[in-house]
């Protein structure tokens, strides 16, 4: 990347404690594990991979929502340069206007008690943003046009919206405060495809009009491929592979990821099934195995891949894979 | 065919609200079959979810069940009229004994303040003639069947420490462990990886074959639904406009919205191409259109027509049936 990236990671990690581990040593759920990516500005740098890999917590490190246990994010966006791990309580400030999360869960994201107009406005008034009720008012209403929020909607409580509404009231009042940065975390996963299609079209003309970056975390890889640029694929805490889209789809290099897109449903019901079953054990971010962590279920698995874990090696320009026998493999979409 | 598990004749559910009535379903009707999967496809808040909650009277307080609407459960050789329930032991078997929900809100449907384990184990008590240790068997076992690895740590963790796709699998594994006849999913998968998510289906397959349950899956994931599904009715504003078999519905849609939805997907061997959504805005569900329901966003509309009349509901003759006037000529111009 010649561009100097909006958010470089090195070495990041996340380790939670968890309970329940009475006398001896205490254990950690390692979340995230040894994490480096580069992510430019005006892009949408897609993350995949494994149910519990650490994606959220990665988005969430991002926007320090979780303490960072090792390793370096810094911010760099015209002039301002921010290492997430030294804030001062001015720039956690500045950062927090700048960065913001589209969540999950748009059921629990969004307080019963406040009604839309409300939680959309939440984040100017907290940060001190607009300076009366009638520019919050008008900042709100062009928000929520542009999400496609029934206006006559910001006057009811959330609690009489379905997921799908819900979805879009939390992009508007993630979008509210003209962030730079936002982290889309399964931001479409609640909505029919004619919707996603609208928002994911909708996030890409706001993309280009405001020059937003996103971190785009989804388990829709038809998704992922038609909104992001790059991708990288996580599994039990690391990224294993990196590249720019088209790459990765079509010339795959990592075990875990051919499998991934193996198990992508056809949407014709007599189409040969040639998903790809990961035998064997599901490994433990609490206890994650030696050598290299995919190995309990990798179908190409070795002797050497048990004890020895695999270098982060460029396969070529913008592409990287972790993988002792990458070069021998032919993992190539049939 | 054996008599269905569970029929429901047209259902209408309004909600009163200060601005006025909603009505989220509107003569919705379907039938659940032993050993066979309906999915439930459609708009967001077409009244999928309000739908599948009416089935065991979980829609909130300002809920009025409509006029002749009728829900039916075949349990034990009696027929349960589910709307009309007053006794606690029917309520008992609707809401966990015999209906079972995996509910699209995982977070919400886990108590904050009681672990994992502790609400597996206490359904389990209450719904069957387990003892404590039993129902934790079972439960670890369950959990590991879905994929949870390390299940007896993860046993005593609580909701808020488990991953958005972990909370999603435990709470299949609870409503599974209780071996419901009629199982509700509704967005059972969308927080799980596409590897985890087809072991969950594979598992959920085979219990439905093993309990011989009869299984309504809601879902946004047309793919999903190819894979698993055996029929399909697609909802739009709170009435479902088309059924039909999974091959009638992905391979020849008929109504304009289904067709609009499927020319929605994005497709993973064309990835420059636009994506394109249904045109047109969704009607506030405070002014439902006049005649049919679609016809403010309809491509193929009949002027005159389709915004005056309500189309019927029309078997196409082979378990296909439509509500739309363009879809079905031949019907028309025979009368
Ligand atoms: N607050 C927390 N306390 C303890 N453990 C946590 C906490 N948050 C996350 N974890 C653990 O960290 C790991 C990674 O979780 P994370 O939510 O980041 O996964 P994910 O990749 O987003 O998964 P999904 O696709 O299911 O949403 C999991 O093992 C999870 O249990
Ligand atoms: N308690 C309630 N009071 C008022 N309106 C409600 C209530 N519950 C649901 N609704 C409304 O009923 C409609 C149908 O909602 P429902 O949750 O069934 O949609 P859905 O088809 O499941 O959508 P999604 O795909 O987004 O989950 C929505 O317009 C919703 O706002
Ligand atoms: S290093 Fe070995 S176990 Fe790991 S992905 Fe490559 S082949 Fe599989
Ligand atoms: S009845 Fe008319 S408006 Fe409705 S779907 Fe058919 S053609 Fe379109
Ligand atoms: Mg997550
Ligand atoms: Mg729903």
């Amino acid at each position: 990347m010649t561009e100097t990236p909006l958010i470089s990671v090195r070495d990041l990690s996340v380790h939670f404690p968890i309970g329940g581990a009475g006398f001896g040593k205490k254990l950690f759920v390692r979340a995230v594990d040894n994490v480096s990516i580069d992510i430019a500005p005006g892009t949408f740098f897609g993350l995949v991979g494994e149910s519990g890999s650490g994606k959220t917590t990665l988005g969430r490190a991002l926007l320090k929502a979780v303490p960072l246990t090792s390793g370096h994010v810094q911010y760099r966006d015209n002039g301002v340069d921010l290492d997430l791990r030294a804030l001062s309580k001015a720039e956690l400030k500045e950062y927090r206007k700048r960065c913001q999360l589209i969540f999950q869960d748009p059921y629990a994201a969004l307080s019963p008690r406040m009604t839309v107009r409300d939680i959309i406005a939440e984040p100017l008034e907290v940060m001190k943003i607009t300076s009366s009720r009638q520019e919050t008012d008008e900042r709100v209403r062009e928000i929520a046009a542009k999400c496609r929020i029934n206006l006559e909607h910001l006057r009811r409580f959330p609690h009489a919206f379905s997921g799908g509404q819900r979805q879009r009231i939390s992009i508007a009042r993630a979008l509210v405060c003209n962030p730079r940065f936002l982290v889309a975390d399964e931001c479409v996963a609640a909505l029919d495809v004619s919707i996603q299609a609208d928002i994911l079209n909708l996030l890409n003309s706001l993309q280009k009009e405001l020059g937003l970056t996103f971190l785009f975390i989804s388990h829709d890889l038809s998704v992922v491929a038609h909104t992001c640029d790059h991708v990288a694929v996580m599994y039990l805490g690391q990224i294993v592979e990196i590249a720019p889209t088209k790459k990765l789809f079509a010339n795959t290099r990592h075990p875990y990821t051919h499998s991934l897109l193996s198990a992508i449903p056809h949407l014709d019901p007599d189409a040969e099934k040639k998903a790809i079953k990961l035998e064997g054990e599901i490994p433990s971010p609490i206890n994650p195995p030696p050598g290299c962590k995919f190995h309990t279920r990798c179908p190409f698995a070795r002797d050497r891949c048990k004890v020895e874990s695999p270098e982060w090696r460029q396969m070529d320009d913008e592409h990287f894979a972790a993988c002792h026998f990458t070069d021998e493999l032919n993992l190539s979409r049939a | 065919m054996s008599r269905p598990l569970l029929t429901v004749d047209n259902l209408t559910v309004d909600f009163k609200t200060d601005e006025g009535m909603i009505t989220a379903v509107d003569g919705v009707s379907f039938e659940l079959k032993e050993g066979e999967i309906l999915g439930l496809v459609g708009e967001s808040g077409s009244g999928k979810s309000v739908t599948a909650k009416s089935l065991m009277l979980l829609n909130a307080g300002n809920t009025t069940y409509g006029g002749d609407g009728k829900i039916v459960l075949r349990h034990e050789d009696r027929d349960i009229d589910v709307l009309s329930i007053e006794n606690p032991r029917d309520m008992m078997t609707i809401r966990g004994g015999a209906i079972s929900m995996i509910f699209q809100e995982p977070m919400a449907s886990f108590a904050p303040a009681i672990t994992i384990g502790g609400q597996m184990v206490e359904q389990l008590l209450l719904h069957s003639s387990m003892n404590k240790r039993e129902a934790r068997e079972l439960s670890i076992d369950m959990l590991n069947r879905v994929g949870i690895s390390d299940a007896k740590a993860r046993f005593d963790q609580y909701s808020f420490e488990l991953s958005g796709g972990m909370r999603q699998r435990a709470m299949i594994a609870m409503a599974l462990s209780t071996q419901p006849k009629v199982l509700i999913a509704d967005e059972p998968t969308t927080a799980l990886d596409v590897t985890i998510q087809a072991q969950v289906l594979d598992l959920m397959k085979d219990l439905i074959s093993e309990y011989g349950m009869a299984v309504l899956l809601i879902t946004h994931d047309l793919g999903v639904i190819a894979q698993t599904a055996d029929r399909v009715a697609v909802m739009y504003l709170g009435k479902i406009v088309e059924t039909g078999s999974v091959r009638q519905i992905i391979k020849a849609p008929k109504h304009p919205y289904t067709k609009g939805l499927l020319k929605a997907l994005p497709d993973l061997d064309d990835l420059g191409a636009a994506l394109t959504p249904v045109a047109g805005d969704i009607p506030s569900p405070l002014e439902r259109p006049a005649g049919c329901v679609f016809h403010t966003r309809c491509p193929e509309i009949i002027a005159g027509r389709c915004n005056m009349d309500l189309p019927e509901t029309t078997d196409l003759g082979t378990g296909h049936s439509v509500s739309c006037f363009a879809a079905t000529p031949l019907v028309e111009a025979s009368t």
